[in-house]
């Protein structure tokens, strides 16, 4: 117990809490765009994938790390047109559609990769973002080096909640999106096109999840691996859930589960004789019961799934 | 635009379908191939001599379908009731883990047919288990089994960890973290001499054949696919719902779970945390591609594993990175749906 | 526009439109004048809904223009159709549950490309609206929280919000109770009085003579008959409707039998309130007890207790004595019990199936030896009901789909009544049908009734119950009056049932 206690009063744990967290946020914000239009877009893990390799190939040839932000940004947008075209005019299966996503972003990321990555006894770095104190701030005892000694874009991601959950709900767009989710009949009858929404919230949630991706190898991490995303997509998809689809609700999932998963990192050193993989297990484990606690009462936006087919009912 | 849903769909343009999205994602990835500066033609024509080139090649081909046939049956015959088994590469695992367990030491001594039997038995139900804790979480409570199962391919995959480095590793094997072997008198027999081809691959396709028969002929798979075309329609008539996805999700599992027994028993002998290239997405795109029709599962699996088995002897001789065949399978499985969606729907203006 | 200008405010002009081989609109032509409350009267089927989709822009017509105020429309463009002050309330709202009523109107209104909303003004102007064309709602309150006719509400403020000057309605009173949809005609006649034009669309007789200035009537896609509604009456107007007199079959007086189904206090919760809220009522051998009422106050939830799809929580319910208030669908079959559900495409049949296997769904068992069904057997019983019940267009094999909705449910009646049932539930048997189809519909039904079935038929077409039934009770908010004869049932008291007034005295 005091172990545990030990644990959670050191700032270093709160800001691992933090830099564990921002992936999450990027990826479930995508996602919760995507979703609150009505799409669910099972492509993340693999554009998440794809947007950590090219926002680190950008980087690694030369380029600048926003640039590789912004590079991953446009390429998980590309991947996500492709998603909205097949699901939205086409209206075919989101769920396999999405699959497919998955399997053709991971696929292209580690083709490319290899292709264009001379690869050695260890993959090639590069230099990642540095931890950015907030002038003043940074020196608040104990705050200052948990929230705010962090890498730059976890800011940008904490900024980003703002401003998605103002964006859908106080905005026309927003309120526009989040009625093409619910109910796309009540779009069209309003003169508005329920496809062409559907097409760029996919497509700017999916620029989302590959910024998600893009912070692994370019903060998180200083190279690209296979396999590195290891399920935060899907994780992703269940904090969606879990929030009940609403950003502040989605931030406070990413964060609690960011706080488990750096706590048993923690632990994991600590208790002796247990072994790594049964932590390991428990994020994944933790999603699953996540999702059976809120599945009941959650409020699903209606129209999630259904393909909108001009006069059809 | 408009889509209409075509009155009668002809089975020529169902038929054609996945020969046009192969042929469509061949054509695409040809692009990526001539990136690495090496002519589309000759790639393609080194992966067919590195698929069919020789008996050899031949037979590593269908070794490598073997397991597909099932883990695509498995996806198949979840997506026809629409309950969606992304969890096929984790039912996997645990089939191989249990016919690990159960073939090193617990049935050795049973007569051998009776063996195997407990074996399949053993893995079925491991995989079925697997399957079935999502499948009642959304029966149950709601939950999406997509992200379910797909969450559960990780927890496994580290109880597979978990098992190789613990309780099931092999002492024998120089610390590598490796399960104990099958009883060598388990191991599945060869099918021709001198090659990692198994019997497991007449296993998979008889199991096909038995597939076939369940689904369009017996009482259980109309139950089945009346409760994945129309769930209300269905439980109005008397098709009990939730007892019929339960048998699905019992049947599915089972299936991923002989997967895994059959790679254990046929070329590996035991397991890792590496045993599975990905044969339960692999079963995916099989199913898709066969448009869930057992038949088209087999040949879908030959088809898929030509293009790994290729890609690989491919890469070898012209250096195009072997990953090329994900792309394809992934471009083909997109490329299907669309062929599909224009077999069934027709496009007017 | 100057006050009391002669020009018509809408116009439609050689409107048509071919859904492949239907002509749903040839030719329509018709004007709505300011001021004016216009009917566009038809049956279902008509090309009525077509007709409005083109006017609002939802689709393109083949031929033909649209115009408003003398200027035409360019087609296939709602947004044009809004700005030019066109208001549409569709049949099913466009609304969405999960939002508020304030979000449901100002969607759309504003610029997409604006940054934050004006919401204290939208309220405002909400509060304004509601007032001054009597349509009280909160616009705080979430959408999904509200009545039908609150709803209903939300979507013409909807229009309003947007300036229409015209106002279009389809169908509005299929999801009301009688003193609602009294309620809303007086509404819309403030409206046309405060210089609005309303166009509202209806299969009903009696609104129309009520409530329209003007009556336009469209039969297969064409206007047959253009009267001032004073001029004429609803006789003239049903023979315009129907063009021609069908016949629907009379029930002959004969005796009931012994009760079959007996329902006493059955109770049902659902979401808080009371679904079924101790309901009685007795079907007897050989007679129709028609259950009558406004869609949704309970119709939905006996169906599903008499299909063994729900279970009752309180109160009795018997088959010739035995308790099946725990039945299941397979038990309601092999005891007796037809059923014929509420929704063909939802619960009757499965499209993608065959009609061999829909014909032996419910009966599987029956039709299988070692888990394994005896298909020959199967699309003998298929091809037996084809030909005994008419079902035209199919054969064992056509998949279920492509039949019309007429021969899909004498497809679902014929698997119900070929086994010679016992008792059988008709919920909504008629929906959506052609008067064909209906008068088949209602001649097996009183073919069953005369061999001695016990029939509860669930109906919001009051002439189908009154014409079929021999005992009426209506149902309101999960209650169900007493039964009265169907032929002391005249419109007055009916709407006075259906409307929740019934007193001690109506009982028997």
């Amino acid at each position: 117990m005091t172990v545990a206690l030990d644990i959670l009063m050191t700032a270093s744990l709160w800001e691992a809490v933090l830099r564990i967290a921002t992936p999450l946020i990027f990826g479930v914000l995508g996602a919760l765009i995507c979703e609150r239009a009505g799409v669910l877009n099972l492509g993340i893990e693999g554009i998440m994938t794809l947007g950590a390799m090219v926002g680190w190939l950008t980087v690694y040839w030369g380029g600048d790390l926003w640039l590789g932000m912004a590079v991953a940004v446009l390429v998980g947008m590309m991947m996500g047109w492709l998603h909205a075209m097949l699901t939205v005019p086409l209206g075919l299966s989101q769920h396999v559609s999405g699959l497919g996503i998955t399997l053709l972003a991971s696929a292209l990321a580690y083709y490319l990769y290899r292709l264009w990555v001379e690869v050695g006894d260890l993959p090639p770095t590069i230099v990642p973002f540095q931890p950015l104190a907030v002038p003043g701030l940074s020196s608040i005892p104990f705050l200052g080096e948990a929230v705010f000694t962090q890498m730059p874009p976890t800011y940008v991601a904490l900024i980003l909640v703002v401003l998605v959950a103002w964006f859908l709900n106080r905005t026309p767009a927003g309120l526009a999106l989040r009625m093409t989710g619910e109910n796309p009949h009540a779009v069209e009858a309003q003169g508005l096109n329920p496809h062409r929404i559907r097409i760029w919230a996919v497509m700017v949630g999916s620029g989302l999840m590959a910024l998600g991706g893009a912070f692994l190898t370019t903060a998180a991490f200083n190279s690209f691996f296979p396999t590195m995303v290891q399920g935060r997509g899907w994780i992703c998809i269940a904090l969606v859930v879990f929030a009940s689809w609403r950003p502040g609700k989605a931030l406070i999932g990413a964060l609690l589960f960011a706080l488990f998963d750096a706590f048993q990192l923690r632990l994991q050193t600590v208790v002796e004789g247990v072994p790594y993989q049964l932590f390991l297990m428990a994020p994944y484990v933790l999603s699953i019961v996540a999702l059976v606690l809120v599945a009941r009462r959650a409020r699903v936006p209606e129209a999630l799934m259904q393909p909108y087919r001009r006069g059809e009912r | 635009m408009r889509i209409e849903r075509r009155e009668e769909v002809s089975v020529t343009a169902l038929i054609l379908a996945p020969f046009g999205a192969v042929l469509g994602a061949l054509v695409l990835c040809a692009g990526l191939i001539a990136m690495a500066g090496v002519s589309p033609w000759v790639a393609y024509g080194e992966m067919l001599r590195g698929a069919f080139g020789s008996r050899l090649a031949v037979t590593e081909t269908l070794t490598r379908a073997s397991p597909l046939i099932l883990t695509g049956l498995a996806a198949a015959v979840a997506f026809r009731a629409r309950l969606w088994n992304i969890g096929g590469e984790g039912q996997f695992y645990m089939g191989a883990l249990a016919a690990a367990a159960l073939g090193h030491s617990v049935v050795v001594g049973l007569p051998l047919p009776a063996a195997w039997a407990v074996i399949a038995l053993g893995a079925m139900a491991a995989g079925a288990v697997l399957l079935l804790i999502p499948a009642l979480l959304r029966l149950r409570f709601g939950v999406d089994e997509v992200v379910t199962t797909l969450l559960l391919n990780f927890v496994a995959l580290l109880f597979v960890g978990l098992m190789v480095e613990g309780v099931l590793k092999d002492p024998m094997a120089f610390g590598w973290p490796q399960s104990v072997p099958v009883a060598a008198g388990l191991r599945l027999p060869d099918l021709v001499p001198r090659s990692r081809l198994h019997v497991g691959l007449v296993l998979a396709v008889i199991v096909a054949g038995i597939i076939w028969l369940v689904q369009a002929r017996t009482v259980f798979g109309a139950q089945t696919r009346a409760a994945g075309l129309n769930p209300g329609a269905a439980a109005f008539a008397g098709v009990p719902i939730t007892a019929t996805l339960a048998k699905v999700a019992i049947l599915s599992g089972g299936l991923a779970g002989l997967a895994g027994a059959i790679e254990v028993l046929g070329p590996v002998g035991y397991v890792t945390t590496t045993l599975s290239p990905g044969f339960g997405y692999a079963g995916i795109v099989v199913a898709m591609l066969a448009a869930l029709h057992p038949a088209g599962v087999v040949a879908a699996s030959v088809f898929v594993a030509t293009i790994f088995v290729g890609a690989d002897a491919m890469s070898r001789a012209t250096g195009v990175p072997s990953f090329i065949a994900d792309v394809i399978m992934a471009v083909a499985l997109l490329a299907m749906l669309v062929a599909l969606l224009f077999a069934t729907y027709r496009v007017r203006t | 526009m100057i006050a009391g200008a002669v020009g018509p405010v809408l116009e439609l002009e050689g409107i048509s439109k071919r859904f492949g081989a239907l002509l749903a609109n040839d030719g329509v032509t018709l004007s709505l004048k300011k001021g004016e409350v216009l009917a566009l009267l038809g049956e279902n089927g008509a090309g009525k809904t077509t007709l409005m989709n083109i006017l609002f822009g939802h689709y393109a017509a083949d031929a033909g223009a649209v115009r408003v105020m003398g200027r035409a429309l360019p087609p296939g463009r709602p947004q044009a159709a809004i700005a030019a002050g066109v208001g549409m309330v569709h049949q099913h709202f466009t609304l969405a549950g999960n939002l508020t009523v304030l979000e449901n109107i100002v969607i759309g209104s504003e610029s997409l490309w604006k940054v934050g909303m004006n919401r204290d003004g939208a309220i405002r102007k909400i509060e304004d609206l509601s007032r001054q064309f009597g349509l009280p709602v909160d616009p705080m309150a979430r959408v999904g929280d509200l009545s039908v006719g609150e709803r209903q509400r939300v979507e013409i403020l909807k229009a309003l919000y947007r300036e229409a000057r015209i106002l279009i309605l389809d169908e509005p009173t299929a999801v009301l109770a009688r003193p609602e949809a009294e309620q809303l005609f007086r509404i819309l006649k403030g409206m046309a009085k405060g210089g609005l034009s309303i166009l509202f669309i209806s299969h009903k007789l009696h609104e129309v003579m009520g409530a329209s200035d003007r009556v336009v009537v469209l039969r297969q896609g064409r206007v047959v008959a253009e009267r001032v509604t004073a001029e004429t009456n609803p006789a003239e107007l049903a023979e315009l409707m129907v063009g021609r007199a069908v016949a629907r079959p009379k029930r002959q007086a004969h005796a009931a039998g012994a009760p079959v189904v007996v329902a006493k206090g059955l109770r049902v919760s659902r979401g808080g309130g009371m679904a079924l809220d101790g309901v009685d009522f007795e079907v007897r051998a050989g007679e129709i007890l028609g259950i009558v009422g406004v869609s949704g106050n309970g119709q939905a939830m006996l169906g599903r207790v008499l299909s063994g799809l729900a279970r009752p929580e309180g109160g009795s319910l018997t088959f010739d004595g035995r308790d099946i208030a725990r039945m299941t669908p397979r038990q309601a079959v092999r005891m007796g019990i037809g059923r014929v559900p509420e929704d063909r495409h939802a619960e009757g049949v499965v499209g993608d199936l065959a009609v061999w296997e829909n014909a032996v769904l419910e009966r599987l068992r029956d039709y299988a030896r070692l888990g394994f069904v005896r298909r020959r057997a199967a699309m003998d019983y298929a091809e037996a009901l084809i030909a005994r019940f008419d079902i035209r267009g199919a054969g064992p094999r056509t998949r279920t789909r492509a039949l019309s909705g007429g021969n899909m449910q004498k497809l679902i009646l014929g698997r119900n009544l070929a086994a010679g049932p016992r008792f059988l539930l008709a919920n909504q048997p008629t929906r959506g049908l052609d008067e064909g189809a209906i008068a088949a519909v209602h001649q097996e039904l009183l073919q069953a009734r005369a061999e001695g079935a016990a029939i509860l038929l669930i109906s919001e077409d009051l002439d189908e119950a009154v014409g079929l039934a021999d005992r009426l009770q209506a149902i309101v908010k999960g209650k169900l009056s007493a039964p009265i004869a169907a032929e002391a049932a005249d419109a007055r008291k009916l709407g006075l049932m259906m409307a929740g007034v019934w007193g001690t005295a109506d009982a028997h």
